[in-house]
């Protein structure tokens, strides 16, 4: 077995980084990606708060930096046995390897939104979800999104901090996400008033709060504090919401033209069938557990498996990078007995 | 609007429900609203259609009214409702149909709560015991009988005189369907189409040839709500529900609306009279009101069953109207007539509501 191949399962930001750094640091990764493409979820994005940086241009410096990677596309982990210094590897084109180490990126996937029937995702005309707008934003192509908006709504928390969803926890970046996209859709559309409906606004990062502060100021986004509670279309086709705001304590009805819904993150479906596979723990959220949450959350229970990204909680893309390239500082110490 | 995204849910929410073999609970006050209601359910699924429903003169109200209205313990209620399963035992049957939708909700909480508490359903057995010397099986199935006319819908179109069709036009009814709140509200998988996008009005109205309004305030509350009117202060309250909702439906020129709850079709329709009188506004046309049925007084109109004898003269709101649109035949002069054409009297019309 060449002890330098790394597997790295997931080709979305946290597996490209990390090959890069793996490459960097002397080892062969080889990233295994279920879908037809790499870079994930933020390949799929219009631009990454809080610098509004393009997604697309972090996704095309990630690519440059995979020479000498080996990429399979549309494929997936079928098999994988514990040896004595390294993992067997079954692929589902046929294949097989042999490496020292594994790397699960396998990431998320968003809530489906459906499921929050009184939402109306998928029965009114005009309701998305926050990647449809991110899409919208790449391609202009989404016959749900108005000519020309008189009002824009987003919901946040949809199947996040959900007992009745069965996702208790916070998806971290859909506070900022609809606070983004909100600005957005003003520069777009700048007769637009635009509401935000949310729990609490979670804004912990850098930046972060200069960002909130900018899209009520400058932008003049209204932020209602106070969940949607249904759902309607009127005889217009326009959507009709219910909330209550929390803090003026009284009913708000609103009409509006676009209604976004900031689906969560959740962990993969795939998640249980990786971890059974080497054996590894999950966690009561449904994402990999860690070997705990403070000093080693790259690690797992298990020797030479290790953990980047969004597989073991919700993370934004800068935290992402950063557990990307600590997983493999990590992986490389392992491998030189270092750990 | 996204039919195709209705019928994704709908396809989640579709319940068991056995054909024959239920033993039938009346509601406590339906049959004072709307007398012929429970009878025409009898006389459609159990002596037209030839299913088994069967009903004993020994039971009582389910206690829900009272429970809802915070004037009995739950467990009183719980010792009534195990009451009536002890004659659905003694009776044979396994199968629970309700005519009331609080019936339906409270017989499903209770059931749940003692699926949740075991030791409370074996302290209510015990308190049934101690009081009248009986034992009971719980239910297989609890179905509204909403439920049972939905499953039969396409056995009623078959035998139908008339569809829901308005024979001037040749365009379908317009129909607005109101379900009650204790269908599927509290435990969305026992109503048909959960509780955001109930079907099982809106698909007996489809099978019989309607068309079904989704407006703004579809789920929004008939303005009973038990406290909203018990409590005489608050009534103001419940006609301002009322209202909202009319509000709401008006720029989709309803012809009917169909409801399955003893008290919707009950304040849908009175209050239709007072808001005419406190504002002078009417929501038909012509002055006339929108029509308020219930689900068994739509299945008879289809079924070719003579109106008066399905009790529409007791309705607030002139029926008339749709009766003409459907091309139902009627003898104006027989509206007021009851029972062996004795003469019920007829009642002072209002200032501004067009009534006959």
């Amino acid at each position: 077995m060449d002890s330098r191949i790394i597997l790295i399962i997931g080709g979305g930001v946290a597996g490209m980084e990390a090959a890069k750094q793996l490459r960097l640091l002397g080892h062969r990764p080889v990233i295994v990606e279920k879908s037809d493409h790499l870079g994930g979820h933020v390949a799929a994005w219009h631009k990454l708060f809080p610098d509004m940086m393009s997604a697309s241009s972090l996704i095309e410096k990630l690519s440059e930096s995979l020479d000498g990677v080996t990429v399979y596309l549309k494929t997936h982990v079928s098999n994988m046995n514990r040896l004595k210094d390294g993992y067997n590897v079954t692929l589902s084109n046929g294949e097989g390897l042999q490496c020292a180490a594994v790397l699960i990126a396998s990431g998320f996937r968003l809530f489906d939104a459906s499921k929050k029937e009184e939402y109306g995702y998928g029965v009114y005309d005009h309701v998305i979800t926050n990647a449809d707008l991110e899409y919208w934003f790449n391609t202009g192509e989404d016959e749900r999104v108005p000519d020309n908006p008189g009002t824009v709504a987003f919901v946040h928390c949809v199947g996040s901090r959900d007992l009745k969803a069965g996702n208790p926890q916070c998806s971290k970046v859909c506070c900022m996400t609809a606070t983004k996209q909100a600005m957005e859709m003003k520069e777009r559309f700048p007769g637009a008033d635009v509401w935000c409906f949310y729990m609490d606004l979670r804004l912990f990062g850098k930046k972060y709060e200069d960002f909130y502060i900018n899209a009520q100021r400058d932008y003049g986004v209204h932020f209602v504090r106070g969940r949607v509670s249904e759902v309607s279309e009127d005889i217009d086709g326009r959507v009709v919401l219910k909330a209550e705001d929390t803090l003026a304590g009284r009913q708000v009805k609103l009409k509006t033209d676009l209604l976004v819904l900031m689906s969560g993150m959740l962990c993969n479906e795939d998640t249980s069938s990786l971890a059974s596979m080497v054996h590894a723990d999950v966690d009561s959220d449904g994402f990999m557990r860690s070997r705990d949450n403070i000093y080693r959350i790259n690690e797992s229970n298990k020797a030479g498996i290790f953990f980047a990204g969004a597989c073991t909680g919700t993370k934004t893309v800068p935290e992402t990078v950063a557990e990307a390239r600590a997983a493999a500082l990590d992986i490389h110490n392992y491998l030189n007995g270092n750990a | 609007m996204i039919y195709q995204g209705k019928q994704k849910i709908w396809s989640e929410y579709q319940k068991d429900i056995p054909a024959d073999g239920w033993f039938y609970v009346r509601s406590c006050i339906r049959q004072n609203f709307f007398p012929a209601s429970e009878k025409y359910f009898l006389a459609i699924c159990r002596d037209l259609l030839g299913h088994d429903i069967f009903e004993t003169e020994h039971h009582t109200t389910c206690g829900g009214i009272a429970y809802h209205s915070d004037t009995i313990p739950q467990e009183t209620a719980m010792t009534i409702v195990a009451r009536q399963f002890a004659l659905m035992t003694e009776a044979g049957y396994k199968n629970l149909v309700t005519s009331c939708i609080t019936s339906f909700g409270n017989y499903t909480e209770i059931l749940e709560t003692w699926r949740e508490f075991p030791e409370l359903e074996a302290r209510i057995r015990e308190n049934l015991w101690k009081a009248t010397r009986r034992e009971f099986d719980k239910p297989e199935y609890v179905a509204h009988a909403s439920d049972l006319v939905y499953k039969y819908r396409n056995e009623i179109a078959e035998r139908a005189h008339f569809r829901l069709v308005d024979k001037h036009t040749g365009k379908p009814l317009r129909i607005v369907e109101h379900i009650g709140c204790h269908y599927s509200k509290m435990f969305p998988h026992k109503g048909i189409g959960g509780a955001e996008y109930p079907c099982v009005l809106s698909g007996m109205v489809e099978s019989w040839g309607g068309e079904v309004v989704d407006y703004p305030e579809r789920r929004h509350c008939c303005g009973f709500g038990f406290r909203q009117y018990l409590v005489k202060a608050n009534r103001g309250y419940s006609v301002s529900n009322t209202h909202k909702k009319f509000e709401s439906m008006e720029p989709y020129h309803p012809d009917a609306i169909v409801t399955n709850c003893p008290g919707c079709p009950y304040f849908l329709d009175r209050w239709q009279y007072v808001i005419s009188e406190q504002t002078g506004k009417t929501y038909g046309r012509d002055g006339f009101g929108i029509p308020v049925l219930t689900y068994e007084e739509l299945a008879g109109l289809v079924l070719g069953y003579d109106p008066w004898d399905l009790g529409l003269q007791l309705h607030q709101v002139a029926a008339e109207p749709l009766l003409d649109k459907l091309g139902v035949e009627y003898d104006p002069d027989a509206k007021y007539l009851g029972v062996n054409k004795e003469n019920l009297m007829k009642p002072e019309l209002p200032s501004v509501l067009k009534c006959f």
